[in-house]
């Protein structure tokens, strides 16, 4: 199970889609035109990209406040993201969630959850209901390294080895629980080996592989769609951008520049794909196309976003309740 | 989330009815919301335990859901679940064991609707039982539904009769949201007319007027129904007599319920064994003196349990809760 054809263009255009949309949105954010924090997911597009590849349209996923990337992944409108970024009526959740949050329904997402590890249990309670249903519809779980250490990442991982659910979780491991490290906080730092407490299939890969990514993806979906359970899988990736948009570190440095500098440097996902694409014989042309393509839908993308209007104070309560009161 | 609607007593509901305590009239709720929508599945702890014993020998075990115990994940599977097409019943037993499962049912239950922009629907109940007396220790006696009170995108009921709980449970499941049901377990074992049809419905928000009385209104909620009854009849003999209401949502409150009987009485009691401290009186108290003021000829009096945890010695628990007797001393002050 790899990446072939067209797939393959598919993957280099979805994480450019991802950097430029960040790239933008980190020189609005800065410009004062996003309220909020701003959390890039600059550098990790690999394991991102692929493992949404792996799924189907109908297959759900949740992830975490690190959110630009997930729905871009999955295939999302770059508007309605932008213009949620910028707390707009055009918004994706009509400017209710903002940059943590960026749940797409139309691409399969059923939440991004601010709280870390919050999301875990909702992927498994998606994955539960498709089981029940008898659907063979898969979820996959999207959560970082510092997710591990809550309980809801252990109760939810024996919730669905028990049952043999069909969620895959997928951690991107970037090393930093914000500005904690794992060497810091997990007791046992080889996060996949957690799996094995569980009794399911755990296993590392090179998140800024896209393909290798991938292609674990592809067979833990095989295997859940199967019947099989779920899986885990680490994606070992880096943050290129500070924690949030703007965060000073005070004191001893918890990443140095150089470590920071040489990931930037030699393990850029799209980079690195770039020069696969290249040497599997894929032209210099085809890739610029692409490329200008992906930055012709971020303009587009941000000229809706600021062309959409203020949600305005009357609609407050929108979007509370199905219903105030009970038929 | 106003109720408009002002009738406060529910018409005699035509139809047959059968006895049956409350208990049994939960389990009998969850049986025809189970064959009616085969999306409803009930998840629990130990769920033969609390009434899905018979739910098993009808639905078998892709319908119910026996968990192991993780609270604060299994919530989240159900409400992950609501999601993606089910609607589920979690049943949370113990309402102590609630505050495992808070990060779930405040963070992502409540809030996710509001926070996708109505992209995504949560229709989930949470059954919580209360088990405030008994020696029970603080532990396994809370009641904690004010805390939930304060948390936007939560309903929350809290009936005292076996209709009231097969129609409201009834209704919660249902519903498109999120809902919290407290049972006091005190009131499970309670008889009363229950009508059979499947679709009787008791609206969420909608109060009822349990008794009706001319001197003084006490709003009773949950277990407090049963001290505040007896107290009524103990006072009938000397001639005073007392309005009961009972709200049976604790949120959205049925404020005009209460304001109709205290344009009649001009007297306020709640009485609730919740803590005193921002409790469901203290609500209907602001909320009654912000906007009702002018009826009112006394100052409002709220009975609770004090600001201390539950005691488990029986010396120290008998009069912790309000008694028949607290609510006769505090309707005679008010007179």
């Amino acid at each position: 199970m790899q990446l072939k054809g067209d797939r393959r263009l598919e993957a280099f255009r979805r994480m450019l889609r991802i950097r430029r949309f960040e790239e933008e949105g980190r020189r609005l954010f800065n410009g004062g035109q996003i309220p909020g924090w701003f959390h890039t997911t600059v550098g990790q597009e690999g394991a991102i990209v692929g493992a949404s590849l792996a799924l189907r349209d109908d297959d759900a996923m949740t992830g975490t406040h690190r959110s630009h990337g997930h729905p871009i992944a999955k295939g999302a409108h770059l508007q309605a993201l932008m213009a949620e970024l910028m707390g707009k009526e055009g918004g994706v959740c009509k400017g209710r969630g903002g940059s943590m949050h960026f749940a797409d329904s139309s691409v399969g997402i059923i939440s991004e959850s601010g709280i870390v590890g919050g999301g875990i249990p909702l992927a498994t309670g998606c994955a539960f209901s498709a089981k029940v249903r008898g659907v063979d519809q898969v979820t996959l779980c999207f959560f970082g390294d510092g997710a591990v250490n809550q309980g809801t990442f252990h109760e939810s991982l024996n919730m669905a080895s028990l049952w043999r659910l069909p969620v895959i979780y997928l951690c991107e491991n970037n090393g930093y629980a914000m500005t904690t490290s794992v060497a810091t906080s997990h007791g046992q730092p080889d996060i996949a080996l957690r799996a094995a407490g569980y009794g399911i299939p755990g296993e590392i890969v090179d998140g800024q592989d896209v393909s290798a990514v991938y292609q674990s993806a592809a067979y833990a979906v095989t295997r859940a769609r199967a019947g099989q359970g779920p899986t885990l899988i680490v994606a070992n990736t880096y943050r290129f951008d500070e924690h949030n948009i703007g965060l000073a570190v005070s004191g001893e440095p918890y990443r140095q520049v150089e470590e920071v500098e040489a990931h930037k440097r030699d393990r850029d996902p799209i980079l690195l794909y770039r020069t696969v694409l290249l040497e599997e014989g894929v032209n210099e042309e085809t890739l610029t196309t692409i490329e200008h393509e992906v930055a012709q839908a971020v303009t587009q993308a941000v000229q809706f976003a600021l062309a959409s209007p203020m949600p305005r104070p009357e609609t407050l309560p929108d979007y509370m309740f199905v219903s105030t009161i009970a038929h | 989330m106003d109720v408009k609607d002002d009738t406060h007593r529910d018409a005699a509901t035509p139809g047959p009815h059968i006895q049956m305590t409350y208990f049994e009239a939960i389990v009998q709720a969850q049986l025809e919301e189970m064959h009616r929508d085969e999306r409803v599945v009930l998840m629990g702890e130990d769920v033969s335990v609390h009434g899905g014993g018979k739910l098993i020998e009808c639905f078998g075990k892709n319908r119910v859901w026996n968990m192991p115990i993780s609270e604060g994940s299994f919530t989240g599977v159900g409400i992950g679940a609501a999601i993606n097409g089910l609607r589920p019943i979690v049943d949370i037993s113990t309402a102590s064991f609630i505050y495992l499962a808070c990060d779930q049912i405040v963070n992502q239950a409540s809030k996710l609707r509001y926070m996708t922009g109505g992209q995504i629907d949560i229709p989930i109940v949470f059954r919580c039982c209360m088990f405030s007396t008994g020696s029970e220790a603080a532990q396994h006696a809370d009641r904690p539904y004010p805390l939930f009170m304060n948390v936007p995108g939560l309903k929350i009921v809290s009936p005292t009769s076996a209709a009231d709980i097969k129609g409201l449970m009834k209704s919660a499941i249902r519903d498109g949201d999120p809902v919290l049901v407290f049972e006091d377990t005190r009131l499970w074992p309670l008889k009363g007319d229950v009508p059979t049809d499947p679709d009787h419905l008791i609206p969420i928000g909608k109060a009822d007027v349990k008794r009706e009385g001319e001197h003084v209104t006490v709003v009773a909620i949950a277990g407090a129904i049963r001290p505040t009854m007896e107290a009524a009849n103990y006072l009938i003999e000397e001639g005073i007599s007392v309005e009961v209401i009972d709200p049976r949502t604790l949120k959205p409150l049925d404020y005009e319920a209460i304001k109709m009987s205290i344009e009649k009485t001009g007297r306020l009691i709640i009485v609730e064994n919740g803590h005193r401290i921002c409790n469901v009186g203290s609500e209907i108290a602001a909320v009654m003196a912000e906007e009702s003021f002018d009826l009112l000829k006394r100052p409002i009096l709220r009975l609770s349990a004090p600001d201390i945890h539950v005691p488990f010695s029986p010396a120290l628990e008998k009069d912790f809760f309000p008694t028949r007797d607290s609510i006769v001393g505090a309707i005679r002050r008010l007179l």
